[in-house]
């Protein structure tokens, strides 16, 4: 899609779910959130994590979006906002992100369907495909694809990991409990134990494969 | 310690990718001093090249080329200035100035450093300016082909970043789009700051 498209794309779908996302807000008193500000605010949300949300690497990686499910996008929103997960570009870009926001951004972010990103290592993908399809038994690690999707399109509260950046991926699952779960319980939890059970050098072929998933 | 396994591994990209680095002595470095400074530390409108990503230094070059980076300076200077480099010549240039350690230039509003520093590492989110230190790193020091930022001058990333919101320069994706919320005080306070990072 060309510029013009992309952002004719980008208005008419911001339109739609900005008038799902003034109803709910509306509904939840907390005032309407206008359809230029979503706007703005997908253009910024893109601005670091690829154009069509595909992720991006820069000095550090920016996870992709595109297809995340929307339950999971809010509900790290609000664990970056009451500091439940840690990372200080995050803790700030929420600073800026009013409530009735929050539905109609990971609405849009849902309907995104860029290419993986790519550009990662492929060796070990084999190695990678195993674990997330039947799991290493022997070192207390489950098939990801139980909870995850065979896909790896996640569901509900649980992300896709298809076409995410193999070095998101990785740094996520290196330091799980140093930015995860933190002030109490959430959903992340039950990965903490499974990326503790990863040697790196798994956790570098379940980047891979998963990488690789459309 | 950096700086040499640096040059090492820029050495072994270039043996690796393509053939043996020019010997200094095959390069026409003057052709870029005259304009950028000796060392190429910049003058005047030229910026300082020295300490640059050389994979930013190839891209630049490659995008003068093919006249696709179009600010005035880049049209009346670069286009022609790159017009019959070789492939040997754009790699030979781009690892000899990344190897050349870069000086601050030390010329910004000292009374803008708060500022500029505070844009710089958390953005402002109430106006969706996105924080630059998430891809320019910690020290404005670049990494693969996104530029280092830490000791250019003032008035070259202040006509940069007004040029984006001119129309210029609109295939350097994104910084189109994050230029376009910032304020021309805004704009001030990051390149006031970013002349003295080192």
């Amino acid at each position: 899609m060309g510029t013009t498209g992309f952002k004719l794309g980008v208005r008419s779908a911001a339109f739609a779910l900005a008038l799902c996302g003034m109803s709910h807000a509306a509904d939840r008193g907390k005032g309407p959130v206008s359809r230029q500000s979503i706007e703005s605010k997908i253009e910024y949300c893109l601005i670091c994590h690829g154009t069509s949300g595909q992720g991006f690497r820069g000095y550090y990686t920016m996870p992709r979006l595109a297809g995340q499910q929307p339950q999971y996008i809010e509900n790290q929103l609000h664990a970056f906002k009451e500091g439940r997960r840690l990372n200080p570009i995050m803790q700030n870009v929420v600073t800026g992100i009013s409530p009735g926001m929050i539905q109609p951004l990971a609405e849009y972010l849902r309907s995104l369907n860029a290419a993986p990103h790519g550009g990662g290592p492929t060796e070990g993908a084999g190695l990678g495909k195993r674990i997330f399809e039947v799991g290493l038994p022997d070192a207390n690690i489950p098939a990801c694809a139980v909870c995850h999707g065979p896909d790896a399109r996640g569901t509900r509260q649980i992300p896709r990991l298809a076409g995410q950046l193999y070095w998101y991926v990785t740094k996520t699952l290196t330091n799980f409990s140093r930015e995860r779960g933190q002030r109490g319980e959430d959903s992340s939890g039950i990965m903490a134990p499974v990326a503790r059970n990863l040697s790196p050098a798994q956790i570098s072929a379940v980047a891979a494969y998963v990488s690789s998933l459309r | 310690m950096n700086r040499f396994a640096l040059h090492l591994a820029a050495l072994a990209i270039t043996l690796a990718s393509t053939g043996p680095l020019l010997a200094e002595d095959d390069l026409p470095i003057r052709n870029c001093t005259f304009c950028h400074g000796v060392s190429g530390q910049g003058f005047m409108v030229a910026p300082r090249i020295a300490g640059q990503r050389p994979q930013y230094i190839e891209n630049q070059l490659k995008s003068f080329m093919a006249q696709v980076r179009d600010n005035p300076y880049a049209r009346k200077y670069m286009h022609n200035a790159s017009a019959n480099l070789t492939p040997n010549l754009v790699t030979g240039f781009a690892q000899y100035f990344a190897s050349q350690a870069p000086r601050p230039a030390d010329d910004g509003d000292k009374n803008l450093l708060a500022t500029g520093k505070d844009i710089f590492e958390n953005g402002i989110p109430s106006q969706n300016v996105v924080a630059c230190v998430v891809c320019h790193g910690p020290s404005a020091e670049g990494v693969r082909q996104i530029p280092r930022l830490g000791g250019l001058s003032y008035l070259y990333v202040k006509r940069q970043l007004d040029q984006w919101n001119e129309g210029y320069r609109q295939a350097a994706h994104p910084m189109p789009k994050v230029a376009k919320f910032l304020s021309p005080g805004e704009i001030d306070a990051l390149a006031s700051y970013l002349s003295y990072v080192e």
